[in-house]
């Protein structure tokens, strides 16, 4: 259905397989979730040697009920705006104890981060703690059932913006961490997962504060079939929609996957990202437009800081 | 062998939290708690506490990295006022119901609106279902002691739950007094290293918190119901040990005065006692038989030790600090449902709420209050059940 990637033709070395030790089968997630696809990856690069801090947010069900876990590593579920106030306690505690071998991780969604979260991330950050914090973003509050949050994009159908849609744009969680000036700012997305990888290899290796938005594409809220998930999340990028970039050093780096799209022409028509999913379905061509501008914008703002 | 030193309230909190070598503070400034946080950062940037502050963004995040590092093995320690108190009120529950030692200081604060800074104890008695041990102290030294004594109670393994220590903003927590720093070496031996049920530090995979179905839910804080009743236990052999070891034994969940031939009694928590106190000595002279009960544990409550004392009393009458608006006071609500446990003839019983909002209670308030009470009961009548005690 979708022309080749010019990314996916190059060859490309398997992910390390002792993610599978550590994301083990039979979590509650549904089919086709994204969670789960991004714990691998993340397992692939820290084993068992990482403290999941989770808020309120799907992720706190897919780990399963007590007194089982699906993930051979630690968690510690918490209350829904804390995550990265508790992360920050961990990271203190270890450091105090002198244990350097363990990662902490804040894991929460866009509803934890971009709305409820905002003011204990901001805080965590300003402050510079030794963590990665990695916003799952699907786009909406999804284990309540699908209410729009800050992170919803334009135009799209929630069950709080059940007729008209979403009348503002997605808050760019990305932008506002890097203007906090952290060591390591990124963005992902789970249909790439070797360019995830890459990013999380990259935060381990840096001290302070790292922050990765990661695009998760969700069948059950997005209204699309299950079988799509990944698909859904390239065509993000195919479309420029969605780009992956690192910040570091002061600037934007351009990460492989998006550099194609920097050129406007070879971008996809958006509307083959919307179309696939049901939250879009009867969005005008004005509401199209807008969304173009939005990206052409989004896409003139990562080239001004490269 | 140990100093004595003038401090503030607010300061031996901080030199509490000094003595017991706390790993972390994580805390935000609130009025009248601020001099505790400005305090401890002063004694960890001079170096002479090897400890981590945590300067966050709020009080949510205060208690929320409190107990972040409290799960991976610190000491840790936060204080709080008020606002501030009912902002973490989310992690008050979230601490205890995951089962981890903590200390927290309550500098007591009213409630807002209207903004107010005095001392009542609204904030501090909002927090009684949460599962904390709740002590209240009377005086700067005991604010240090029982501080101190936090950690050492927290920290036992058949306790195992957070606990809060309050002390009245201004009253104490402004106002200085001389305070006895025992021993450090002998507080290290007697409270020893950190001790807690299970360590969060990524050295074994360990989930906390996992959705749990109700019979494993309730089964998990029935445990926290028996914890409390441990802690009756270990609250008494904690102030025993003290007491032989710095020289202050205060008497474990309540501290009695004029007791012994009393005919009546006076119930009360926090530093207003003081002036109970004072009002009483005074009436004795006058041949009032009343005797004080000092509430300095409101959770887990006392009603063993209060029957104790009480059970020929002729009256009781007890004074809140705060109210459970359309019921009564708190203390009262209370101390009437642990009697019950052993009569169903409970002696005439009568509620006191007063210093609300910082209204201050004289040593002649309680004088007055305490000779109505008594003369009314000696005249074969029955006192109100409920008084709010308002001047101006």
């Amino acid at each position: 259905m979708t022309a080749p990637n010019p990314q996916s033709s190059k060859p490309r070395s398997p992910l390390p397989f002792n993610m599978r030790e550590v994301v083990l089968p039979g979590d509650s997630a549904c089919p086709g979730c994204p969670i789960p696809m991004a714990w691998k990856v993340i397992s692939a690069v820290f084993g068992e040697k990482m403290i999941l801090v989770i808020p309120a947010c799907c992720s706190s069900v897919v780990v399963g009920a007590y007194p089982g876990n699906s993930l051979k590593a630690s968690v510690v579920h918490v209350a829904f705006a804390s995550a990265a106030a508790v992360a920050s306690g961990i990271s203190e505690a270890l450091r105090k104890r002198g244990i350097t071998d363990v990662q902490v991780i804040a894991w929460a969604g866009d509803g934890g981060t971009a709305d409820i979260g905002m003011a204990s991330l901001s805080g965590a950050a300003e402050r510079n703690h030794d963590m990665i914090y990695i916003m799952y973003d699907n786009e909406a509050y999804m284990n309540t059932g699908i209410q729009r949050s800050s992170s919803t994009p334009y135009g799209a159908w929630t069950t709080t913006t059940p007729i008209i849609g979403k009348t503002e744009h997605k808050k760019d969680v990305a932008k506002i961490m890097i203007s906090h000036g952290v060591p390591y700012v990124a963005t992902a997305s789970i249909a790439y997962p070797h360019d995830f990888y890459a990013k999380l290899q990259r935060a381990k290796k840096i001290r302070g504060f790292k922050f990765i938005h990661l695009h998760a594409p969700c069948p059950v809220g997005w209204r699309f079939d299950p079988k799509y998930t990944v698909r859904v999340g390239k065509l993000a990028i195919e479309t420029g929609l969605w780009i992956l970039y690192e910040y570091y050093d002061g600037k934007i780096h351009l990460s492989g996957p998006s550099r194609p799209y920097m050129d406007p022409k070879k971008r996809k028509p958006i509307i083959e990202y919307l179309k696939l999913q049901g939250r879009f379905k009867g969005i005008t061509e004005e509401k199209i437009k807008e969304i173009e501008t939005y990206v052409n914008q989004h896409w003139e703002w990562v080239k001004r800081h490269m | 062998m140990g100093k004595l030193v003038a401090l503030t309230g607010n300061y031996a909190v901080a030199y509490a939290a000094k003595y017991a070598k706390v790993d972390v503070v994580a805390a935000y400034p609130i009025t009248p708690q601020t001099s505790i946080v400005e305090k401890l950062a002063e004694l960890i940037e001079s170096g002479e506490l090897d400890a981590i502050m945590i300067r966050v963004e709020s009080e949510h995040s205060a208690l929320a990295a409190t107990f972040g590092a409290a799960i991976a093995g610190a000491r840790a320690f936060t204080a709080t006022s008020s606002q501030g108190l009912l902002y973490m009120h989310e992690f008050v529950h979230w601490v205890s119901r995951a089962r981890i030692p903590a200390v927290m200081a309550i500098v007591t604060r009213a409630l807002a609106p209207p903004w107010n800074i005095w001392p009542d104890h609204s904030d501090y008695m909002d927090q009684r279902d949460a599962g904390w041990i709740m002590g209240f102290a009377m005086d700067n030294q005991e604010v240090f002691d029982l501080t101190l004594q936090a950690f050492k109670i927290s920290e036992d393994p058949r306790v195992y739950l957070p606990v809060m220590v309050g002390l009245e903003g201004f009253i104490l927590g402004h106002t200085t007094m001389p305070v006895e720093l025992p021993d450090q070496e002998i507080v290290d031996q007697w409270l020893g290293p950190r001790r807690q049920e299970y360590v969060i530090d990524g050295r074994e995979p360990l989930a906390l918190g996992n959705l749990a179905w109700p019979e494993d839910t309730e089964e998990m804080f029935m445990e926290i119901q028996k914890a409390m009743n441990n802690a009756k236990k270990v609250i008494k052999e904690v102030d025993e040990e003290y007491g032989k070891l710095f020289g202050r034994k205060y008497g474990g969940l309540i501290q009695c005065i004029n007791c012994e031939d009393a005919k009546y009694f006076a119930v009360s928590m926090g530093a207003w006692t003081g002036d109970l106190i004072e009002a009483i000595n005074k009436l004795r002279e006058d041949g009032y038989p009343i005797g004080v009960i000092r509430i300095r544990f409101c959770r887990p409550f006392p009603y063993e030790d209060i029957w104790e004392k009480v059970q020929n009393a002729k009256g009781i009458i007890v004074f809140d600090r705060s109210i459970s608006y359309g019921a009564w006071g708190p203390l009262f609500s209370d101390l009437i449902t642990g009697l019950y446990h052993y009569t169903n003839k409970l002696p005439t019983m009568s509620n006191i709420v007063a210093g609300i909002g910082g209204v201050n209670i004289t040593y002649n308030d309680f004088a007055r209050m305490l000779t109505n009470f008594v003369e009314t009961i000696e005249k074969g009548e029955k006192p109100p059940v409920f008084t709010w005690y308002h001047k101006r």
